[in-house]
């Protein structure tokens, strides 16, 4: 292998400074040289990775199951029945979809076009009954401490493919889901933790409404832009910047410190251009957004992560995590699992399409899911909480298409057969990133760390 | 002596608890196990029982031991007495409502009343779980001799510092780097004890005194710094990130309005150089501390805000879950932040690695038990969890209360407390979405006026809170709980500390106090061991940019023991030889060799000691967050050094914190910023500022690109570059003056002849962009006001008097037209040498 010492590495980047390409370095030998120096250079995964990216799509707040992935006849027969607690039969009409003929309501008609694409897992089940800690649980493994997320762990694991962007990416509304600890890096270093971007408001953090069809704001990201400065005045003061930091470099001989902020000022003046870019949908055609719903108004705002999410993949980010809150059903659940489905529906059936004719899905793992799911009893009009068994979905990257894994009991209170707790949904997802969840670890206070603790199988059941 | 504890212990129980004591007759069980044991297996076990894994409110039902401690709301059953029971209110659908689907028939109603009135007679005795450690006395013993950090710390008279270093250096075959020059070392002093810069006029007059006696110089300079009161504002914030401070609960982050006086109590205690052990004692026990003064005692409660202000699982539903939760946290921080142990890995099983079973948790665990943690948060419906302040003995002048007068504010309760009632319970409406909207409303209305009330003397003015402990009402011992979860209680433990500390360990059954005191003495013993150790290593790792004990929460056996435990050592004894002064301990370090080497590298010691453990030069270092900040505000002469009173949390008051009303860039030093968990500000966040959720071991460095898009385009920045340009302009009228103090400003040292070369050709090559788009920030006055701000406001330069408005949210800011050197000045910000310490 050629190796590039350390001084023409930097010599590399350096002279690259100011270099506005947007395309990544792709070259094996550009690879190798930014290896040593971009610890979110692209590594060597512990066996063959299944998918190279993710996106995940996190239901904050816990949608029903039984209304949704999980047919339950028997809960539709004994529907209204009561006997310590009042049953409440799914509120929609579940049918056979595709040619697997998974059963998915009609929440979903858009979602269950693409049947043979998905892999249900419904049989999941967590530890924790509410929803921070379930939520983090979800993330980070545990509900009780402070722990990478599971994105930090990807990224730490895997790198990213393009040194012009972040490795891990949130996609936000603002409010929930951007969560310092469920995307953080936690005793990782800082580095794998999501950069987050917001496609629906201000760097003010107030909601801004963006009107529908439009490119997301140039504030997506923090300070993107300079309010003043053109490209060449800016051009001008980095070469200064540059000259000063290779001056600091030379009094100090040796200083990784330095050569790290001079990268950082690279990929941030590369990402000046590279961000808005990515995030610029003007370029789309019509019929793409079309497929995500963009520019009606119930799908328009998820439609615009879904198609920014894709956009992501294409790019080389390695983990995106995007989401939807608000599915914290106690009340009035029919109506409520309408609206949010009908938002959610269309922008995700268009992505697994748009990825799929692409040729992306195959190498992207998209999951769905919540922190926990939904009682089979009704609380009033509405459902209470059930960690104890609820459903899940991935699709693409290395897991079977209109397959359906494990089960809950007849009714859909308590998972049953082949259970998958959160720490084997980790793992599965792990290794279909090609990580061994046992041997990715990191020492933190003295000892070694992971993801799934102690706990963790893989479901070899649903790898394709 | 324990037999008497045991007497009074059954003499203090309450007559219900002695009702049971009987043995059911033969009829009785008969009748419990064919009418009473099938209703509650059918009516109540799914939310209320060990089987299902629930206890919904706390509540468990299926022995009789749930039944008679009852859960959220007391005893559930009062034995003979339906009418004093909380569960037959429940059954009969008066005040609760349980089953909450079905009431459940009237015979089986009529059952439970007989069987009440007969004593509640209950075969079903709760199975004692017993937990065994599998940590013997013998592997306590064994620890306690072998581990380094259970060993006191030892140290030979006539050892130094730079003694010890020396001969880690000398036996590994290095060389030792050249003292540091004068501009580099001040420069670190500086912002090493007080977080600033030093200003233009200090460097000069550093350096004339290095010039005729470099020691002398460091040694004034040295105790200059550490009496000024940003020394208290520096180091107080080291300890904060430790302390985990922050002013929301986290999770549903309710704002803690009152942290703010814990924060500012570390900064003074800081400057007054209280010794770390009374520092600590303080934190601990505040509260039982003996007194002379009002002042002292205020002072002292307000100190044990440190077991207060964590984070706090408001939606926890489950009352002991939540505080065997709050309780945890209080066992972790404290034994991280003091002892460099992690007690609290014990909570579910014994210490992994550590000799610490999980009595010993459980025997700390019933100290904090019986003690009164109180933080407050608003009483809202969301928030299940609320808790009473800790009001103060001193009122606070600046605190100011609503208009409405107290009796206002009853009446306004009264009707909607009426209003409520009439319209029946929560399950009675349950069906109905709209009423239970409404009642939620209600409730919510007639708790925020009793939030107002609770504020309130009877006379009308506001009372003083602050956040901290007190002792609980009853002193209890904890169970040990299997696997940390409450639904498994095994046998009871002593109070007490840990069996690895020898004598200090101490066990107590008392009934008048807690035991916090004890703790708090055993805890700051010249003869405990660690707390020396973990502090001086504290100390050492902010000055020497690395820690000897590279896990400084961790002195455990899963931390890593030292390479030079000689030295830590050292330090130990030397810390507790002058009397935990941790300024004694500061100045001792600075004034060595080891501190004043420069960071020169030296490729044969990187080839040997790559990571420089053996100190052979010195670190260099990123600023923190902090630092970054406020050197930007001196150097634009915007910082405001007065101490902001409260916080904006406080502005803010109770209720949910909103962080995106928070203004980052009012121009007070940054441990002023308020930190709300989850939500910390832009500056501080994107520069390494720790997760205020657990306790922080040290801040991690680290170069992302968020903080050079920051840099180059934040409008904190550009405004401070500005500002200092600005300010470069009134003092120097030429561009080559303007430069040259600007590396003055920004680097501390004059500039080398390659940046000033870099300089010339960038005003050369620069071409100024019109400034149309220009935000209002760069932009705040028309030009006419500019020349004459900038004339009253250029007087004091950046040295000495801040320019400041009568409004202090409003500074007067003086701009330039001069675009190139407002650039040039953000450059000189962004650029690593600003950003590094040498």
């Amino acid at each position: 292998m050629t190796t590039i010492n350390r001084r023409q590495a930097i010599q590399t980047i350096t002279t690259a400074f100011g270099s506005v390409a947007f395309a990544a370095m792709t070259t094996k030998q550009a690879l190798a040289a930014v290896q040593d120096k971009n610890p979110l250079a692209s590594r060597e995964t512990h066996f063959a990775a299944r998918a190279k990216h993710v996106i995940m799509l996190f239901m904050n707040g816990a949608p029903s199951h039984v209304d949704t992935f999980d047919y339950k006849p028997e809960l539709i027969k004994n529907s209204g029945k009561s006997n310590r607690t009042k049953l409440m039969g799914p509120q929609f009409k579940f049918r056979q979809r595709g040619k697997s003929g998974l059963w998915i309501s009609d929440l979903f008609p858009n979602v269950g076009e693409l049947a043979d694409d998905l892999c249900l897992i419904r049989s999941m089940h967590g530890d924790q009954p509410n929803h921070p800690t379930a939520e983090r649980a979800a993330h980070t493994g545990t509900g009780q401490f402070i722990r990478p997320s599971i994105g930090a762990w990807s990224t730490y694991g895997l790198g990213t493919e393009n040194t012009d962007l972040p490795g891990f990416v949130a996609l936000g509304e603002g409010g929930r889901g951007a969560s310092a600890i469920n995307q953080g890096s936690a005793f990782l270093p800082a580095r794998y933790a999501a950069t987050t971007v917001n496609t629906g408001v201000g760097s003010s953090g107030r909601s801004k409404t963006r009107g529908r069809g439009e490119p997301a704001s140039k504030e997506s990201v923090p300070n993107i832009s300079n309010p003043v400065l053109n490209s060449k005045a800016q051009r001008t003061q980095l070469d200064l910047l540059k000259r000063l930091n290779q001056e600091a470099l030379r009094q100090d001989v040796y200083q990784p410190q330095v050569e790290g902020i001079m990268q950082s000022y690279e990929l941030a003046f590369r990402m000046q251009t590279s961000m808005p870019q990515l995030m610029d949908l003007s370029k789309e055609s019509e019929q793409t957004k079309q497929m995500y719903g963009i520019g009606e108004q119930t799908t328009d705002a998820f439609g615009t992560q879904c198609l920014m999410a894709r956009r992501m993949v294409e790019a080389g980010v390695r983990f995106i995590e995007l989401g939807k809150g608000g599915w914290d059903h106690h009340t009035d659940i029919k109506e409520k699992m309408q609206s949010h489905c009908q938002s959610i529906d269309k922008p995700i059936a268009g992505l697994l399409a748009d990825l799929k004719q692409r040729g992306l899905l195959k190498d992207t793992l998209v999951i769905w899911a919540g922190e926990f799911g939904r009682t089979p009893h009704a609380t009033g009009s509405g459902r209470g909480h059930n960690n104890k068994g609820f459903a899940s979905w991935m699709a693409g990257g290395g897991v079977k298409g209109g397959f359906s894994y494990g089960s809950t009991d007849e009714l859909g209170y308590e998972a049953v057969d082949d259970k998958m707790h959160t720490h084997d949904w980790h793992a599965t997802i792990l290794h279909l990133l090609g990580l061994d969840h046992e041997r990715l670890t990191y020492r933190h206070a003295g000892r070694d760390f992971r993801l799934t603790d102690v706990h963790g199988k893989v479901a070899k059941e649903i790898l394709a | 002596m324990k037999k008497t504890i045991y007497l009074l212990a059954i003499l203090l129980m309450s007559p219900a608890t002695l009702g049971i004591a009987q043995e059911p007759t033969e009829t009785q069980i008969k009748f419990f196990e064919s009418k009473i044991r099938p209703a509650l297996t059918k009516y109540c076990y799914e939310c209320h029982s060990v089987d299902a894994g629930d206890s919904r409110g706390g509540l468990l039902v299926d022995s009789r031991e749930g039944l008679l401690e009852g859960g959220d709301s007391g005893p559930a059953i009062e034995p003979g007495e339906p009418d004093q029971s909380v569960f037959w209110e429940a059954i009969t659908w008066d005040g609760y409502e349980m089953p909450p689907s079905k009431k459940m028939p009237d015979s089986v109603i009529a059952d439970f009343k007989k069987w009440i009135e007969m004593g509640a007679p209950d075969p079903r005795v709760r199975e004692i779980l017993k937990f065994k450690t599998k940590i013997t006395s013998e592997d306590i013993d064994k620890a306690a001799k072998d581990h380094w950090a259970f060993q006191p710390p030892k140290s030979e008279s006539g050892t130094s510092i730079d003694g010890l270093v020396e001969v880690a250096i000398q036996n590994a075959g290095l060389k030792p780097s050249p003292p540091a020059d004068s501009f580099s070392l001040l420069r670190r002093i500086n912002f090493d004890l007080i977080g600033l810069p030093p200003t233009p006029t200090e460097i000069k007059a550093f350096h004339s005194a290095w010039e005729k006696d470099a020691d002398a110089a460091v040694k004034s300079k040295i105790d200059e710094l550490l009496n000024r009161p940003q020394y208290g504002e520096r180091w107080g914030r080291h300890w904060l990130d430790v302390a985990r401070y922050a002013e929301s609960s986290g999770s549903r982050n309710f704002s803690f309005p009152h942290a703010w006086r814990y924060r500012d109590y570390v900064i003074d205690s800081f400057n007054d150089d209280t010794s770390y052990d009374r520092f600590i004692s303080e934190q601990i026990a505040g509260d039982l501390l003996p007194t002379k003064t009002d002042e002292q005692w205020q002072k002292n409660l307000i100190a044990t805000g440190f077991l207060a202000i964590g984070l706090k699982h408001l939606d926890q539903k489950n009352p002991r879950i939540f505080t065997a939760d709050m309780v945890d946290e209080q066992i972790d921080t404290m034994t991280q932040a003091v002892l460099g142990l992690t007690v609290a890995c014990a909570r579910c099983h014994d210490h992994k690695f550590d000799p610490i079973p999980t009595d010993d948790y459980y025997a700390m665990a019933g100290i904090f038990r019986s003690t009164k943690t109180l933080f407050g948060t608003k009483r809202i419906a969301q928030n299940h969890r609320a808790g009473d302040l800790l009001l103060l003995p001193i009122l606070d002048e600046n605190v100011s209360g609503g208009s409405q007068s107290v009796a206002e504010l009853k009446k306004r309760q009264a009707a909607l407390k009426q209003q409520i009632a009439s319209m029946g319970g929560m399950r009675k409406n349950k069906d109905n979405d709209n009423a239970k909207k409404e009642l939620k409303s209600l409730r919510n209305a007639a708790l925020r006026i009793q939030g107002q009330l609770d504020t309130m003397n009877p006379d009308g003015s506001t009372k003083t809170f602050g956040m901290g402990v007190q002792e609980a009402d009853q002193m209890v011992n904890a169970n040990i709980l299997l696997g940390g979860e409450v639904e498994r209680p095994a046998q009871e433990v002593d109070r007490g500390f840990l069996q690895v500390l020898g004598d200090l360990n101490f066990q107590t059954n008392s009934q008048k106090s807690s035991g916090r005191r004890q703790l708090a003495d055993s805890m700051t013993s010249k003869n405990n061991p660690l707390t020396a150790r973990v502090m001086a290593n504290r100390i050492w790792m902010h000055l020497l940019g690395a820690p000897l004990v590279s896990t400084p929460n961790n002195f455990g056996f899963s931390g890593v023991k030292p390479d030079n435990q000689a030295l830590l050592d050292h330090l130990a004894v030397r810390f507790m030889q002058e009397d935990w002064s941790v300024k004694s301990l500061i100045r001792e370090i600075m004034l060595t060799e080891t501190y004043r080497r420069s960071s020169q590298y030296n490729k044969n010691n990187y080839a040997v000691d790559p990571e420089n453990k053996l100190f052979w030069r010195a670190n260099p270092r990123q600023l923190d967050a902090e630092a970054m900040r406020d050197a930007m505000l001196a150097l634009s002469g915007n910082l405001d050094l007065k101490r902001p009173y409260g916080s904006a949390v406080s502005q803010g008051g109770d209720g949910k914190t909103a962080a995106a009303n928070i203004n980052p860039n009012i121009p007070v030093r940054s441990v002023y910023l308020p930190i709300i968990r989850d939500e910390v500000v832009e500056p501080l966040k994107l520069f390494g500022f720790p997760d205020a959720n657990i306790s922080s071991a040290g801040r991690q460095e680290s170069i992302v690109p968020t903080q050079a898009l920051y840099m180059m385009n934040g409008e904190f920045v550009s405004t401070q570059a500005q500002q200092m340009a600005a300010s470069l302009e009134s003092k120097y009228s030429t561009t080559n003056e303007q430069v040259r103090n600007a590396f003055l400003w920004t680097y501390g040292r004059p500039a080398t002849d390659e940046e000033i070369q870099a300089s010339v050709q960038f005003f050369k090559e620069f071409e100024p962009v019109q400034q149309a788009t220009a935000k209002p920030a760069l932009n705040q006055q028309s030009s006419s006001s500019q020349t004459s701000r900038r004339r009253t406001g250029g007087r004091a330069g950046r040295d000495g008097g801040r320019r400041r408005g009568q409004n202090s949210q409003e500074p007067v800011a003086p701009t330039t037209n001069n675009q190139r050197l407002v650039v040039f000045c953000q450059t000189l910000m962004a650029s690593a040498r600003f950003r590094i310490l040498n």
